[in-house]
């Protein structure tokens, strides 16, 4: 790893400096476009005390899903966690925290941070258990509250291919929240399938510029389905 | 008779415009893409980032990386387009989206919605339906007209936590479509064969009757 080169070829080196009580973001809809490699180096390290800023948080086995059976969670930020029964025992015993965000919310809050923009107003959750505490400001007689914006101590990525200065593209709807999370972390790191050479992505076609990136490695991918539904004929 | 979940989901369909963004909740909401009618061209959002979006695929088909927002795999249609998490609430925030049609636990006589949340059970989240009741044009709610114990679920102020305020103007149940306007609800049609007095036996919030009440066209 040198100048503009940031490929890294182990999952030591891609998750290097990750420690207890850090906040990681995490790309992903779902299982679909989650860093598996990176969250399986997360649970070899072992760092406990993390805070988890992702959409959900995978299922019992599976995706970020893993990093509760050592406790390694402290809190989850999250739009939906209904998949995962261990999820739902330690937010009972109160060995986990989750603070539900709305989606749309919580794709700004990255966004935002990424961004240098420390707080927004939306009118998403007013009047609702998410507005509670927050302040309000009327524009154009509609109140809206003030969300603020989420930064991370690492953003883990999953991109389809990715150039060595660490340009990236995303494959279909596997592209979700990984732009936005990309560009939120300190030390973001983007686990892919590919690794190109620089040229073969086409700079109009660019993601997520390099500039956001600090680590690139090639993985492999189980890529398991949640929910497989065919089209009734192939049923 | 009360309309099976099918042929809310058909006149709900009705509503659509040709030219239509249409957002479809999980449930009843997702069945009324079935039923688009002949003519009328939709398409549709998901907000997981996807514009344009198909039927299910074939098992040849099937891709990891394609799925909708209830996390089931999806095709696109020719046309689609495919985006990030914040765009796609850029234009669901932002208004671009014509329809919603969601799944409600409750509505009330000042368009206020609860949907997400039974205090004392699980709560496990909002996913993106507060983004999408405060950012969608029209918004319908779909959802029976009262619950298995027949309490009704059109209230005169919701009892559950909200999932947003002011914001439903339409309602289609297996009873009836009303609208929400001036602290009432404003029955339009009734499900044939269901009578006025039935609907309003089964509506806790302000009804308001006008004139003869049509049965809904399917």
């Amino acid at each position: 790893m040198s100048g503009f080169d940031k490929v890294v070829t182990s999952y030591e080196q891609a998750m290097q400096g990750l420690e207890d009580d850090m906040t990681v973001i995490a790309g992903g809809f779902g299982l679909c476009g989650i860093p598996e490699g990176l969250i399986a180096q997360i649970k070899k390290q072992g760092v406990k005390g993390l805070t988890i800023v992702s959409n959900n948080c995978g299922v019992d086995g599976f995706g970020l899903g893993i990093l509760l059976e050592d406790k390694q969670i402290k809190k989850m930020v999250s739009s939906y966690v209904g998949e995962n029964a261990l999820f739902e025992k330690q937010l009972l015993n109160g060995e986990l925290e989750v603070e539900l965000t709305p989606q749309g919310t919580l794709a700004e809050k990255m966004r935002a941070g990424g961004a240098g923009i420390p707080a927004f107003y939306t009118a998403t959750g007013y009047g609702t258990p998410v507005g509670e505490g927050k302040e309000v400001k009327e524009f154009n007689g509609r109140p809206y509250i003030l969300e603020e914006s989420i930064t991370g101590d690492f953003a883990i990525i999953k991109a389809w291919k990715a150039d060595r200065y660490g340009n990236c593209v995303y494959r279909h709807t596997a592209q979700n929240f990984n732009p936005m999370a990309a560009t939120a972390g300190k030390i973001t790191v983007v686990e892919v399938e590919e690794i190109v050479e620089p040229g073969e992505l086409a700079p109009t076609q660019i993601h997520t510029p390099g500039i956001y990136v600090d680590r690139v490695i090639k993985g492999t991918f189980e890529k398991r389905i949640e929910r497989k539904v065919l089209a009734k004929e192939d049923r | 008779m009360a309309l099976s979940r099918d042929q809310i989901a058909m006149r709900v369909a009705r509503e659509f415009q040709d030219g239509n963004y249409v957002n479809l909740g999980i449930g009843i909401p997702t069945l009324a893409a079935n039923y688009v009618p002949e003519g009328i061209e939709v398409m549709l959002q998901s907000e997981n980032g996807l514009l344009g979006m198909g039927r299910y695929p074939s098992e040849a088909e099937v891709d990891a990386d394609m799925i909708n927002a209830g996390k089931e795999t999806v095709t696109a249609i020719t046309g689609a387009s495919i985006f990030n998490s914040a765009e796609s609430f850029a234009m669901i925030r932002g208004g671009h989206v014509d329809f919603t049609v969601l799944g409600a636990f409750e509505v009330d006589v000042n368009g206020n919605i609860a949907s997400w949340m039974i205090p004392g059970k699980l709560v496990k989240g909002m996913g993106g339906a507060m983004d999408l009741v405060a950012g969608a044009k029209n918004i319908i709610v779909t959802m029976t007209h009262a619950d298995k114990h027949g309490n009704s679920k059109l209230l005169p102020a919701c009892t559950l936590p909200l999932t947003g305020v002011n914001c439903i103007t339409q309602i289609i149940t297996d009873l009836a479509v009303l609208e929400v306007a001036d602290g009432a609800f404003h029955l339009k049609e009734r499900a044939p064969g269901v009578s006025v007095e039935e609907i309003k036996e089964k509506t806790a919030g302000k009804l308001v009757v006008e004139g003869d009440i049509p049965e809904m066209k399917l």
